[in-house]
């Protein structure tokens, strides 16, 4: 490429000769022939993202309300979260996924703290960090109440910094 | 009549059609003519230096790391047939091949063995190369292509890591990959793109799988290629030279340097084959992304990165100290220097004396910080109004940044050291900090991550 431009710089002052002309097409064609492809593969690369998705609106069935005790703490394995119920009765739905490298978090009772076994974070009952390295408090799930029965939505995680309590729903009579 | 027959034969014309030369001849001219005509001895040159034979120039590391690559696809080609890249699959497939295949155990084996010793050997040849000083001049540009090299290895070696599917391959990468999320702006969007997907999934095993068995072999190959020619072009392996032309004598490629190689080989493969025997690659129960095991840890040459991880905060842990030292390694042969020593090791004596103290310090620094950082003081707690990025992340990493100028400054008035020397003290001392935190993290953590001694 960059002999062919050299021979170019002779004609360049003259009126664009044939040969340059055709030069600066190949070079042209080329460069789209390249994009080209670059494009394709990039989309075959990136498919296998849009592959996985889940349905997002999918709410599952956790409990019965009075089945969660105050200040307690129950896992849904399967659904990779924990449905924290506090002392005031509200209820908080987190990502067991620890926000610091994605390991999942354990519950410990006795202690009263998700820890994660990978760089022992620690999280208060309704997510706060109490340990570093983590830098902000377990995602929370959705969380609605109907005809005495709480639901989830373990697909629609949100990032927050701390707790607040407006973060927490509760169960009206 | 008979002679007739025998040169007439067509097995015989078939044969010498391919190759005429006997393999190992008497005549030092033909010997060197076997060298020069066959394509894969071409690789050498048909004559070298004696004195480039001694085993203490290169410890053959280069050739090593040459033999591993060919036997990693020679092993993985084999597993290929019976591994299924499926989440519901692939753990399974490894059980079959474990019970109900001849030798299937063994192949396994030495494959992760050979994966193991090729990430260790490629390391030592970039230690070997930087310490006998060659990567000056016309080896500058092969430097930047064997750091790319290690770089190839260590994720060939990373991709193949998640392929079992068991909890150590699970949590491996999800702690691997999360520290992407730290990438400033783009994290999220690179952790999506890296697992195909917000989750480490079957789109996860699927990408991985790909560039383990294609994506990365190939590009292993074509800068393997690239790179031995740069050898040859750069006049082959550095040694010290001397003025008496009988003290660089020339002997023959064959036999003296393909001798020695093939006993290299054999013995390298002995080794390993006696690893595969006697120790099974690691396979735990199948992957369970509900549950975390405790401790769960990288593999073992990203372990000095999570060490750092307990110490800074991610985005320097995880992206800035690790970006710093690729970008150090890949400019080392482009810094000026005042004098371009090549072929001898720690360049000097006092560059032997500057090394021996950098490797000390590091030694006691690295354990003491460790400690204090572990048990006495914290600095996110201590700046608690500062957002840990800064407390936690900028403020320690400057801080360490400064201890290593002063450093430099220290060792460079003290010990009248040029600047080769200086920067060789300095790739020393940080390369000890990456293994006592490396080791660190291998032997001294436990359950959640806490100090513990080995044993317990």
């Amino acid at each position: 490429m960059s002999r062919e431009k050299k021979e170019n710089i002779n004609i360049q002052k003259e009126p664009l000769s044939r040969r340059g002309f055709f030069n600066k097409l190949w070079i042209g064609l080329g460069t789209l022939a390249g994009i080209e492809v670059l494009g394709i593969s990039l989309n075959f690369l990136l498919s296998s993202s849009k592959m996985g998705k889940n349905d997002l609106a999918s709410f599952i069935v956790a409990g019965k309300v009075d089945d969660f005790k105050p200040n307690s703490v129950t896992p849904f394995r399967s659904g990779k979260f924990y449905l924290s119920r506090l002392n005031d009765g509200g209820f908080l739905a987190m990502s067991l996924t620890c926000t610091h490298l994605g390991c999942s978090v354990g519950w410990n009772k006795l202690e009263n703290t998700f820890i994660c076994p990978c760089h022992s974070s620690s999280f208060e009952i309704n997510g706060d960090v109490t340990n570093q390295p983590a830098p902000r408090a377990l995602d929370l799930l959705p969380v609605i109440i109907e005809n005495e029965i709480v639901k989830v939505n373990p697909n629609e995680k949100t990032k927050r910094q701390s707790f607040s309590s407006s973060q927490l729903t509760y169960h009206v009579v | 009549m008979k002679k007739e027959l025998k040169k007439n034969n067509i097995f015989k014309r078939f044969k010498d059609s391919i190759y005429t030369r006997s393999i190992n001849p008497k005549k030092e001219r033909d010997r060197i003519q076997v060298v020069f005509q066959s394509l894969a001895l071409h690789l050498h040159p048909t004559m070298i230096p004696e004195k480039a034979l001694k085993f203490s120039v290169t410890w053959g590391l280069g050739g090593m790391a040459a033999l591993l690559i060919l036997l990693q696809a020679l092993t993985g080609i084999l597993l290929r047939f019976v591994y299924q890249p499926f989440p519901g699959k692939a753990y399974d497939s490894i059980i079959y091949l474990k019970n109900n295949i001849l030798f299937g155990d063994l192949i396994r084996n030495f494959h992760h063995w050979s994966g193991t010793f090729l990430v260790l050997i490629v390391f030592l040849h970039l230690l070997r190369v930087y310490f006998t000083g060659a990567y000056h001049d016309k080896r500058q540009f092969n430097w930047v292509l064997g750091v790319f090299l290690l770089l190839f290895v260590i994720f060939s070696n990373f991709t193949g890591y998640l392929l079992p599917w068991d909890q150590l391959a699970f949590w491996a990468i999800t702690v691997s990959t999360s520290m992407l999320f730290y990438v400033p702006l783009i994290g999220d969007t690179l952790v999506e793109m890296v697992r195909g997907g917000s989750e480490i999934g079957e789109a996860t095993l699927l990408i991985f799988y790909n560039f383990h068995t294609s994506i990365l072999p190939l590009l292993l190959l074509a800068v393997m290629g690239f790179h031995f020619w740069r050898v040859r072009k750069a006049g082959g392996v550095v040694f010290p030279k001397s003025e008496s032309d009988t003290e660089n004598k020339l002997v023959t490629t064959l036999p003296h340097l393909i001798f020695r190689e093939f006993v290299v080989a054999l013995i390298l493969i002995a080794v390993i084959l006696l690893f595969s025997i006697f120790f099974d690659a690691p396979l735990l129960e199948k992957a369970n992304p509900a549950f975390s095991p405790n401790p769960a840890k990288a593999p073992w040459y990203f372990e000095g990165l999570q060490e750092l991880m307990l110490h800074f905060h991610p985005l320097f842990a995880a992206i800035i100290i690790p970006t710093f030292i690729t970008l150090f390694l890949i400019s080392l042969p482009y810094l000026k220097y005042d004098s371009k020593v090549t072929g001898i090791w720690f360049l000097s004596d006092k560059g032997k004396q500057t090394s021996k103290i950098s490797a000390f310090v590091g030694l006691i620094i690295t354990p003491s910080l460790i400690i204090m950082d572990e048990y006495f003081f914290d600095f996110s707690l201590i700046l608690e109004s500062i957002p840990p990025v800064i407390s936690n992340g900028l403020f320690p990493f400057t801080l360490l940044l400064l201890l290593q100028t002063g450093y430099y400054k220290y060792i460079k008035i003290k010990y009248t050291t040029n600047k080769a020397e200086t920067i060789q003290a300095m790739f020393v001392l940080n390369l000890i900090i990456f293994l006592v935190l490396t080791l660190t993290s291998i032997l001294f953590r436990g359950e959640g991550m806490a100090l513990t001694l080995p044993w317990n």
